[in-house]
This record gives structure tokens, C-alpha cells and sequence, in this order.
């Protein structure tokens, strides 16, 4: 088939394409992720016991607010990383601010409470099933956002996929944050930020393999 | 000096809101840029070079929708062709990827000068679209080729409209699919 014929065929009946599919494709996914991992984590784990005290609370805001930052920037990212020839912009230097940030302030919420309380402070009482829970929860939406890139066009395969990752643990996190009682930022940015950041290795060391296309 | 960028970019603009002429205006001259972006890269296998074009450009139409209208679009462009070539060079030989980087900076402005005068192509994608399920290579043949309308593909084949579009729409990415496997 010659060139010219190809092109011909290809230019042939061709319907209008809607406009803004990576917007639809992603935003699909991310809104059917969040509300069926809610659903997922009010059926088997529950809201918390005290939900409506703790809705009162800063702090219980404060846990939702750093996953949903999270997947805010990884949404970005992952929207510019899904079209060729774009890199993940501000959003990575943005996140990698906040983190700091929040590193800083639950730095010094450790550092300003009594030395014997400290350590119950980072660790809490739930460390591990948190990062295992959010790690978890956050696959499906991994697959289900490789699935929607790979419909879409990456050429920076391994960005995408750590941002894809990283956008799948912020909604796994934020849905968890509704069954986890833990009360303070130290916990939260330790073991949130494991558990978002596990599914954002995973995605990365995946990508090249997976979010391959032809 | 005419500007590539923003000629190209206008016509695909026009073909996404479905005019076919600006659309087979896009890809002849997309074609003639990969054309002289390849032949540059491929100085020691030149028979690749069309094969490339071609699959490069039906990569571009099947990625069409990726296009987001505020980015510029020569870098879009070239991100896929790049994205071709190292496939090809990885499929080659392992080694040769070690020559192109992915992470390279994506051609963010690389103007290629055109060259239109396409070589032979080794692979013929009409013999590859014969080994395509009927579902896929009647809708393509009936109104891709012959110039049939979807209703009257419909009616010839039996199967629905949709059908019909679904199967024009992943047909063209399983040959696409299918020409990155016969390397």
C-alpha cells in the first residue's frame, strides 16, 4: 500500500472527533474510582465510630485535604503525561513543595509535644494496616487509569505511570480517610505519604511495560 | 519562511471538527516531515523509512483525539514519531536504544524540512489487513476504501451502524498493533 493510498484511506469519512477526550477519559475514571472505593471502604471497613464528632475537628479535614492535594497535582500531571510531547509541568514541583511543607509542620508537632508521647504520635495505633489498606485500595484505580492511558497516547511512559500511581493513592487515601481514626499530621505524613507513594513506585516500575502502545 | 507549526496545527484543527479534505492536507504533509525526520535517523537501514512513515501516521490517526488544542502541535507530532522510531530501534536491536533516549527533549520545536518523495514501503498494510477478524477488515474495506457509507456498510455486511463504526475505529488500531509485531 503506497502512502498516498494510506493517507487517502484514512482521511476518508472520517467522523469529527470530540473534543477533549483526555479530559473525559481521565475524569471519568478518577470520579468512578473515588465513589466506588468510598463504597468499597464505608461496606467492608466502616466509617469511623465518632464520624460526626470527628467531622468537627481540623484535623480530620487536614486527612483528606493531603490526599486529595496529592491527587489534585498527580491529576495534572497525569492529563499532560496522557498527550505526546508534554512533560508533567509544575505539578511535581508544586507536590514535592507541599511535602516539605508538611514535613516541616508535623516535624514540629512532634518536636513540640512531650517526649514521652512522641513516638505515638508518628507511629499511632493503625501504621500498618493504614499504608497495606491504602496501597491496596489504590490497584484498582491503578488498572483502571493504565487501562484509560493506554486509550490515550503517553510517550514518557514511566512518568505517567508514577503520576497514574501516585493520583490512584491519593483517592485510595482520601476514601481511607474516612474509615481511619488517627488524629494527628505526623501519622499522616508518614504513613499516608507510604501509602500513596507505594502505588506511585508501582505505576512507575510498571509503565514501560504496560502503558505501551502501538 | 511559512510556519509550519501553526499550517499543520490549523488543519488538524479543521480535520478533528471533521473536514476530510484538511485532513488528508494534515497527514500529506505530517508524511513528508516524518518522512525527512526518519530518513535522517535511519541513515543505516533506509528501507525502514517509509514502513515508518506509514505506521507513524497511523499512529497519529489513531491517536488523533490525544491532541489537547492548546498545546503546540509540532511537539505532539514528534513525540509519537519519536516514540515510533524507538520502537522500531528497540525491535532491531536491544542495543540500538542506547542511541535514542525517550526522555530525550521531545523535538520541542524540531522543524525537519519536508520531503515529500515517498520511498517503497516493504510491508504492505492492505495484506495485513486481510489477516484482521471480518468484524474489523469489512467496515475498514467497505467504506475506508471502497468509499461506501456507514449505512450501506451496514447493509451489506449485517451488522449495525455502530458495528460498523466500532469496528472502522478498532480495526485501524489493531493493524496498527499488528504492523508493530511484524518487524
Amino acid at each position: 500500500m503506497k502512502t498516498d493510498a494510506l493517507i487517502a484511506m484514512l482521511a476518508r469519512a472520517d467522523a469529527p472527533v470530540a473534543p477533549r477526550a483526555v479530559d473525559r477519559r481521565l475524569g471519568a475514571t478518577v470520579a468512578a474510582g473515588l465513589t466506588l472505593t468510598l463504597i468499597v471502604v464505608l461496606a467492608t471497613l466502616g466509617a469511623r465510630a465518632d464520624l460526626g464528632a470527628a467531622a468537627q475537628l481540623p484535623m480530620f479535614w487536614w486527612k483528606l485535604v493531603v490526599p486529595l492535594t496529592v491527587g489534585t497535582l498527580s491529576f495534572i500531571a497525569v492529563r499532560r503525561l496522557a498527550s505526546p510531547g508534554r512533560r508533567s509541568g509544575a505539578a511535581v514541583a508544586v507536590g514535592a513543595l507541599l511535602l516539605g511543607v508538611l514535613w516541616t509542620v508535623a516535624g514540629a508537632d512532634v518536636a513540640a509535644a512531650p517526649a514521652a508521647a512522641r513516638s505515638a504520635q508518628v507511629l499511632g495505633h493503625s501504621a500498618v494496616p493504614c499504608v497495606a489498606l491504602i496501597a491496596m485500595l489504590s490497584l484498582p484505580i491503578l488498572a483502571a487509569l493504565f487501562a484509560g492511558l493506554r486509550s490515550l497516547a503517553p510517550t514518557r511512559l514511566r512518568a505517567a505511570g508514577g503520576a497514574a500511581g501516585a493520583l490512584a493513592g491519593g483517592i485510595a487515601a482520601a476514601a481511607y480517610a474516612v474509615h481511619c481514626n488517627e488524629m494527628t499530621l505526623p501519622f499522616v505524613a508518614v504513613w499516608y505519604v507510604l501509602g500513596m507513594a507505594l502505588p506511585a513506585v508501582l505505576g512507575a516500575l510498571l509503565a514501560p511495560r504496560w502503558l505501551r502502545w502501538a | 519562511m511559512e510556519d509550519v507549526e501553526e499550517t499543520l496545527r490549523a488543519s488538524l484543527l479543521l480535520a478533528l471538527a471533521g473536514d476530510n479534505e484538511a485532513y488528508a492536507a494534515f497527514l500529506t504533509r505530517s508524511g513528508a516531515h516524518l518522512r525527512a525526520y526518519f530518513r535522517r535517523r535511519l541513515v543505516t537501514s533506509p528501507n525502514e523509512v517509509e514502513d515508518l512513515v506509514q505506521e507513524t501516521l497511523l499512529a497519529l490517526h489513531n491517536r488523533r483525539h490525544t491532541y489537547q488544542t492548546t498545546q503546540r502541535l509540532t511537539p505532539w507530532l514528534y513525540a509519537i514519531a519519536r516514540y515510533k522510531l524507538v520502537d522500531l530501534l528497540r525491535a532491531q536491536s536491544p542495543r540500538r536504544q542506547l542511541e535514542v533516549s525517550l526522555d530525550d527533549d521531545e523535538g520541542a520545536s524540531e522543524l525537519v524540512p519536508a520531503d515529500a518523495s515517498p520511498g517503497e514501503s516493504q510491508r504492505d498494510l492492505l495484506k495485513l489487513l486481510d489477516t484482521l477478524p471480518e468484524r474489523h477488515r469489512l467496515p475498514i474495506i467497505l467504506v475506508k476504501l471502497e468509499g461506501r457509507s456507514v449505512v450501506e456498510a451496514a447493509a451489506a455486511t449485517g451488522m449495525s451502524a455502530a458495528a460498523v463504526k466500532v469496528g472502522i475505529h478498532r480495526g485501524l488500531k489493531k493493524l496498527a498493533a499488528e504492523a508493530g509485531k511484524r518487524r
